[in-house]
């Protein structure tokens, strides 16, 4: 074969490889916790608390334990003895595994009933008795730190310091601040021209189409549990399960199996996960616990609910001078925030954007309330979308103060190419980037000009029936957390890894700490082996989530795949490579540097006649390596990444809003992302499509909607906006390449990016369509009735 | 609970057994018949996951129950490909990446090929209508779109085909 077709036989990186796991999802075969049937398998279900602040007068178990094939009814009394009736969660703070004398948010866990099957255990939690004395509740977080505010939390009774510093209140979890205070306020003080908006940023929910779940199994003769679970990071689940029931970890296997989507929903440790485990333990029988899509959308893993002050100080031609930011972070009833430990906020300090602004100051202070813990990063890293958001708003209304276009004060504020690595005022160090370039390349193909002259003249037209706005976002994310002298999750650093193993007749298995759950991993990981080591990817078996197999890693969440786990594989890879190479020089009776490495094979320099494959290494690795070399091919390497990566993308988006309706159709939307070195393309594409997807539904629909008495109004998806393929948007994409200058394969990651930078795109141009009216801040979600409402404020309704 | 006995056609195969009355079709389905393809997204009738083929129809079979599938025929996503070669649809779906997590995936398959039966040539508004009972969250639709459309040239081909061979 010629290079050409050698190259191509590898289905390496930057092919469109189709995806190895579509076999079986495409067959019906895949395997989902849900899926899973074990011998003496019993069913748990949830007793929920109907109130969002109670005390719990009493529990009568005994009608539900009267039903046939009720194995047992546990409640927080049970637990006690093992104190397994509270557990730590990941920001530091603890939450309640059952309800204990009280419960703190609407449908808060309060009883298990574990029996025969589904039925019988919906049927018995019906008869589980609850008897409640209501509490006021605090739905409000600016109420909840008033002086009077009802007591959330009585476990934290004295405590003045939390897990993140002092706290001031009863209600008041941490305050985190970042960047300068002294310089921003110097900033503000001697800038011409200032500008603030209050924002807020509704609580919303990952809602991926799995609700979480899982299959506990203890064998009590070898003391071993093994537990299925819908786990973006089983490793973790691993670390706390053993920390938390005092079963050596080495006992502990936790299996993450096909996983139907997570966004951020699965990262967490939730209480259904421990009861189930609880109850298996108790009952020496596999537990399985499925929510239902009502407990998925209540309970487990909200994400956002910010809200954020923000204010710019510029001079009068739109150069940006100082960025001031305060939050105020409604973490519900337990901080359960799944960021890197040092960092509450998470990563909310990339708050600076892709602008280089010389001071700037956040704080962001974490308050409890009657609703339910969470705080995940949906789809996005650690409260990126969130710092995105305010950023992108707040250019957009500087640039409607000075009455410039949002292009311009963008190009004018943008952190210049020759500028990186960049240190930002919050201390991030951004890797690379060429912002004014896509800019140029997303306004030529738009045709940016034409769109502004087409809006102009629907303005001057008062009988239009429709509104025009067009949305711009120029983003720059952080993702691929990271460094473990930065970040870590219960003192594990943030690291990935991979082992590689080379077989005797060449083909290859790769195992590794993440786990995809849907995103191609054993597509992709397989291409970057194929391309380091000249081994076909159809050969090379990429395995995940099984705790017992993998080496120690992170998981999959804030893009941190491609950028850690990606460099383990290439990495583990170049040692193996290493290896090869002297394998080959003993074979080919010539020195190391000999030789010339080319797509599959090691040459001999200037003789293309002799050479050895890698499947000729591989198996002379099992039968003769060279004197003092030990058999075998492979390689394990964990991979601590000395900085984060920082992906960016130009979003463009055109609405036409119906003045009679409110209704917003999304006529263009544009999306331009750099995220380095690209593996799959496909693959990226499909990623972008379904970010950009996401993004829709947050900004266009979705919310969690809290009455006063802190009820849940929209927990299903009856009331819950997931779009379908009627609403969703017709998507452009489009693509530079900015390689990462730290990643072994300069790629920074990519699926979160749409979702990140779609959200402001799509108020931009909604809020832009009002512009003129002198709008600037319209909350989302925008759906009809709310631009209806904005509509008939700005008298323009027809 | 008494339990009834039901008799259901599924992928072509009898399959007798006797249920409580109150068994949803995907219960019955996934527990009894062991078929775990079509899932479970939101017992409302809102995702489509558990979208099956029943006498002709897309129906959502999480708020089906098995005993009103006496006598009907069942055809689940384990039944589409025939003797190792996969359906159109199918092979549509892989081609043009029109799955990422595939849990709406078997849900989605079994729409589009009633849909397509509805339906043999479809514009890409049709087909964005044909598939709007089942939600998808990962693939934001371009691709199961193209996909479907994919699949509807592609039986179209067998079809010239066939019609040429019997000609």
């Amino acid at each position: 074969m010629n290079a050409p077709d050698r190259i191509a036989a590898l289905q390496g990186m930057g092919e469109s490889r189709l995806r190895k796991e579509d076999a079986r999802f495409i067959q019906g075969k895949g395997n989902y916790v849900d899926d899973i049937k074990m011998p003496g398998m019993l069913h748990m279900d949830i007793v929920r608390s109907p109130y969002a602040h109670a005390r719990i007068k009493s529990i009568d178990k005994s009608a539900a334990l009267a039903i046939p094939g009720v194995h047992a009814v546990l409640t927080a009394d049970d637990l006690k003895p093992l104190k397994l009736h509270w557990m730590p969660t990941l920001a530091g703070d603890v939450a309640a595994v059952l309800a204990d004398e009280k419960v703190h948010f609407q449908m808060q866990e309060v009883a298990i009933v574990v029996a025969d099957d589904r039925y019988i255990a919906a049927d018995a939690i019906e008869a589980v008795v609850v008897e409640y004395e209501e509490l006021p509740p605090v739905v409000d977080p600016y109420e909840a730190l008033k002086p009077g505010a009802p007591v959330i939390r009585d476990d934290l009774a004295g405590k003045t310091t939390g897990a993140h510093g002092p706290r001031d209140h009863h209600n008041h979890i941490f305050t985190w601040e970042a960047g300068d205070k002294a310089a921003a306020d110097a900033a503000f003080a001697n800038a011409p021209v200032t500008v603030s908006e209050h924002i807020y940023y509704p609580r919303v929910h990952p809602c991926p189409l799995e609700t979480c779940g899982c299959v506990a199994s203890f064998d009590a003769v070898r003391g071993d549990l093994t537990t299925f679970i819908t786990s973006q990071a089983p490793h973790v689940v691993r670390t706390v399960v053993s920390l938390l029931s005092g079963i050596p970890e080495s006992k502990v296997r936790i299996v993450s199996p096909d996983i139907g989507g997570g966004f951020g929903n699965k990262v967490g440790i939730y209480p259904g996960y421990v009861c189930a485990i609880v109850a298996s333990i108790v009952l020496g029988r596999p537990v399985k616990w499925v929510e239902d899509r009502i407990e998925n959308i209540s309970t487990t893993a909200f994400a956002r609910d910010y809200h954020m002050d923000g204010e710019l100080a510029a001079t009068a031609d739109g150069k940006i001078l100082g960025l001031r930011v305060n939050v105020l972070a409604d973490h519900g009833a337990f901080d359960a925030c799944a960021d890197p430990t040092k960092y509450p906020a998470g990563m909310f300090h990339i708050c600076s954007g892709s602008y280089d602004i010389a001071a700037a100051h956040c704080s962001v202070k974490g308050v409890y309330t009657n609703k339910a813990p969470g705080g995940v990063a949906y789809r996005c890293s650690f409260r990126v979308t969130e710092a995105v958001y305010l950023i992108e708003r707040m250019v957009d209304v500087l640039a409607q103060k000075l009455g410039m276009d949002k292009a311009d004060i963008r190009e004018k504020n943008f952190i210049r190419k020759e500028q990186f690595p960049y240190t930002s005022a919050f201390g991030f160090e951004y890797d690379s980037g060429d912002y004014p370039t896509a800019l140029k390349k997303v306004l030529d193909v738009v045709d940016y000009a034409g769109l502004r002259a087409e809006q102009k003249a629907r303005r001057a037209d008062p009988g239009a029936p429709t509104l025009m706005g067009i949305g711009l976002v120029t983003f720059t994310e952080v993702v691929g957390a990271g460094p473990s002298k930065m970040c870590d999750i219960l003192g594990v650093g943030m690291f990935d890894s991979c082992e590689i193993r080379i077989h005797p007749t060449g083909s290859a298995i790769a195992r590794m700490g993440t786990i995809t759950q849907g995103q191609g991993h054993q597509t992709t990981y397989a291409q970057i082996i194929a391309t380091e080591l000249g081994i076909p990817s159809e050969i090379i078996q990429v395995e995940e989530g099984d705790t017992s197999t993998a080496p120690y890693g992170l998981g999959t969440y804030g893009s941190r795949s491609t950028p850690v786990a990606g460099a383990a594989i290439a990495l583990a890879a170049r040692k193996i490579h290493a290896k090869a190479r002297k394998i080959a020089a003993h074979l080919l009776e010539v020195g190391e540097n000999d030789l010339d490495w080319e797509i599959d094979r090691f040459k001999v320099k200037g003789d293309d006649a002799k050479f050895k494959s890698m499947k000729d290494i591989a198996w002379a690795s099992y039968n003769s390596p060279p004197p003092g070399l030990e058999p075998g091919l492979e390689a394990v390497h964990y991979y601590d990444p000395p900085n984060f990566t920082f992906p960016f993308g130009i979003y463009l988006c055109v609405v036409d809003i119906d003045r009679a309706t409110g209704e917003t159709k999304v006529r263009r939307f544009y999306a331009l992302d750099d995220c380095g070195v690209r593996i799959n393309p496909m693959i990226i594409e499909g990623q972008i499509h379904g970010g950009l997807t996401e993004g829709y539904a947050v900004a266009m629909g979705q919310q969690m909607p809290y009455d006063a008495q802190g009820n849940l109004l929209g927990n299903t998806l009856m009331d819950y906006f997931l779009p379908t393929a009627v609403e969703t948007p017709h998507w452009e994409t489009d693509f530079t390449v900015t390689p990462s200058p730290h990643h072994p394969l300069g790629a920074k990651g990519v699926a979160e990016s749409p979702h990140v930078g779609s959200i402001p795109a799509f108020t931009s141009a909604v809020v832009d369509a009002f512009a003129h009216l002198g709008v600037t801040q319209m909350t989302m979600p925008h759906n009809s009735y709310r631009v209806w409402q904005q509509l008939q404020a700005s008298g323009v309704a027809l | 609970m008494t339990k009834k006995l039901v008799a259901v056609k599924v992928n072509g195969s009898l399959v007798e057994k006797a249920v409580e009355p109150r068994t949803l079709l995907i219960h019955f389905l996934r527990e009894e018949c062991n078929l775990t393809g079509a899932h479970i997204g939101c017992e409302t009738s809102h995702c489509g996951a558990c979208t099956v083929d029943v006498d002709g129809r897309s129906v959502k079979s999480c708020t089906h129950l098995a005993v009103q599938c006496e006598g009907s025929d069942v055809r689940t996503v384990e039944g589409l490909a025939k003797g190792g070669v996969l359906h159109a649809v199918q092979q549509a779906f892989y081609q043009e990446h029109g799955l990422q997590c595939g849990f709406c995936t078997p849900g989605m398959l079994m729409r589009a090929y009633r849909f397509l039966q509805e339906n043999p040539a479809p514009t890409e508004p049709e087909v964005r209508a044909g598939i709007s009972g089942n939600l998808c969250r990962c693939t934001g639709y371009q691709n199961i779109v193209n996909a479907v459309l994919l699949a509807a040239d592609l039986l179209q081909q067998t079809a010239d085909l066939a019609t040429k061979e019997v000609a």
